[in-house]
């Protein structure tokens, strides 16, 4: 297994308008194997987006990413590459697809055009040569008569099309690691199956690493190799899926499990976590989670590092088993 | 429909009727009033007043068309890198906007016509078309800043698309449907324009025929002949408002929720 992307105590702060700094991403570390799939999870607002944004150095102005993080993707320092090497590696290397698919294609271009427009940006290739790869791409993510399609324009596509020629777009410069927020948020839950169908079988067949973006622990399992539980800018717990969801241990995590209704087992009424994530800024001292924790304790006042529970899962509370590593 | 019957007036009526410079019969054929040799009369130089007025449509539209199309693609250029690139480029551009917004594009123009007094046709054109640029690059920009944080443009630089790139292939053509809107409406200003200074004698320069400057021909003779001056003023009129009413249909067009 290979370490592709190794992500280690990223920071993105923003000014706060008072001369100080917000940290919506304070000190996010972990790391996506080639082939792997690695799920974020998270409520909005946890600092899921701006991590994956951080990645492609697109955080949006006044943002930064503050120095002392760590984005190294093979020997590649990424926080330390500026313009043309930047721009080679965003849609080469690592791509990109975001979560509302009615929005992300550019209304104006048919897209046969926006698909070849990425070939043009990163490899030296005819015109005819890109169409042809074009309708491939749209074949591969299950569109029906590719040809026809590549003249279409978005508004013409349902949103599922959309998000499938988005992801076509995104292929389209054969990239190693593919970030995909929220993918399937804007979507039917019939559309949604398919869609993670398509990324599924794109992974395996392109030997992609995926980074899924998501809220949904629904989504999660069965795909992802990996979850990571972000809250309050921090991953709060991290382990292989199959063990994280046999064992989900940090409060934070057990409540988002209890709010997603289960189709089998006893009945049990829904336990939505109370209140909201604070925004960044007002998070409290001490552990982030302690004002909205079922099982808040004196130790919650000192903030807890990430802590073993079993082998290879870890959490940020003082609840965790056998103590600090 | 109404300006495309216009334009084809300006470019195939001349083929049918006699030369504009012609002076056929000046003891005679001066200021005859319409007939059918002549449906618009003559004028004090015996020329026929149709003739002057298709030869002038060819100009008057030209004028206006190449003048605002040049004000639209550097607005357009202005908009799009103040727009995108924001901060200090911004700020500078707008800033010097602001300021030549401030002068009355009339005063302006004044100035540089009688300063430069023999000023060919071409100059004309791009002095026209450099003085009105301005609110076509607010417009733009406004355009700009609103998709600047669209998805698109955010899935684009993700992509790996340059700043170039962005701003030319991604953000100008999704500008085209305002800026088009306005361009075709300042088509109309700009003829009133060049009608204005034509006819103050500073625009486009005899023999060259003009509709302002057929107005101002006019002048002298205006209760004895009102037609040398009425059938340009009639142009005029009809040009504008189908150019109006273009620009009306194009905004219905491009936005729904107007209709």
């Amino acid at each position: 297994m290979t370490t592709l992307l190794d992500i280690h105590d990223l920071h993105v702060s923003f000014p706060d308008g008072d001369g100080a700094r917000v940290r919506p991403v304070d000190g996010v570390s972990f790391s996506l194997e080639r082939g792997r799939t690695l799920a974020l999870v998270g409520e909005s607002g946890c600092g899921k987006s701006l991590t994956s944004l951080a990645i492609l150095r697109l955080v949006p102005s006044p943002g930064r990413i503050d120095p002392g993080s760590s984005i190294r993707f093979g020997d590649v320092d990424v926080l330390a590459l500026e313009g043309e090497a930047l721009r080679r590696i965003r849609g080469r290397r690592i791509a990109m697809i975001f979560q509302d698919p009615m929005t992300s294609l550019n209304p104006v271009f048919n897209v046969g055009d926006q698909i070849t427009e990425v070939m043009h940006a990163h490899f030296t290739i005819t015109r005819r040569d890109a169409r042809d790869a074009a309708a491939e791409l749209l074949q591969e993510v299950g569109i029906p008569d590719p040809r026809a399609r590549l003249k279409a324009y978005p508004h013409q596509l349902s949103g599922g099309m959309r998000q499938r020629v988005m992801i076509a777009i995104a292929l389209a410069g054969k990239p190693e690691i593919l970030i995909a927020d929220e993918p399937t948020t804007a979507l039917d839950v019939t559309v949604q199956a398919q869609i993670l169908e398509v990324l599924d079988r794109l992974r395996e067949s392109h030997g992609m690493a995926v980074l899924l973006i998501t809220h949904d622990l629904g989504i999660v399992a069965g795909r992802a190799d990996r979850v990571a539980v972000m809250y309050a800018g921090q991953i709060v717990e991290t382990a292989p899926t199959a063990t994280l969801f046999a064992n989900p241990s940090h409060p934070y995590t057990q409540g988002l499990f209890g709010s997603v209704p289960r189709l089998t087992g006893p009945l049990a009424r829904l336990s939505p976590i109370a209140g909201n994530v604070p925004p960044a800024g007002r998070w409290p001292t001490g552990c982030r989670f302690r004002t909205r924790c079922p099982v808040v304790h004196e130790r919650s006042e000192t903030e807890p590092p990430l802590l073993r529970v079993e082998p290879d899962h870890e959490m940020r509370c003082w609840l965790a088993g056998d103590g600090p590593r | 429909m109404a300006l495309g019957a216009i334009v084809l007036f300006g470019l195939l009526a001349p083929l049918a009727l006699p030369d504009p410079a012609a002076q056929p019969d000046l003891a005679e054929g001066v200021l005859q009033p319409p007939s059918v040799s002549a449906p618009f009369g003559t004028d004090e130089l015996s020329r026929d007043v149709l003739a002057r007025v298709a030869a002038g449509t060819r100009v008057s539209l030209a004028v206006a068309g190449l003048a605002v199309a040049l004000s639209a693609s550097v607005g357009a250029l202005i908009g799009v890198v103040a727009g995108y690139r924001g901060g200090i480029v911004d700020a500078l551009l707008m800033r010097f906007v602001d300021g030549a917004l401030a002068i009355p594009r009339l005063f302006l123009l004044l100035l540089i016509l009688a300063a430069w007094e023999r000023m060919p046709l071409a100059a004309f054109v791009v002095v026209i078309g450099m003085t009105g640029w301005f609110g076509a690059s607010r417009l733009v920009r406004a355009e700009v800043l609103r998709l600047r944080d669209a998805d698109f443009v955010r899935a684009a630089e993700a992509l790996g698309a340059g700043s170039g790139r962005v701003m030319f292939r991604h953000l100008l053509p999704n500008t085209f449907g305002p800026l088009l809107v306005a361009a075709t409406l300042a088509v109309g200003d700009v003829i009133l324009l060049e009608a204005g200074l034509s006819f103050l004698g500073l625009g486009v320069r005899p023999p060259t025929p003009s509709w302002g400057g057929m107005i101002l021909d006019g002048r002298g003779v205006l209760t004895v002949a009102p037609w040398v001056s009425i059938f340009p003023g009639l142009a005029i009129i009809a040009t504008v408002l189908s150019v109006n009413l273009l620009g009306d249909a194009l905004r219905d067009a491009a936005d729904p929720r107007s209709a």
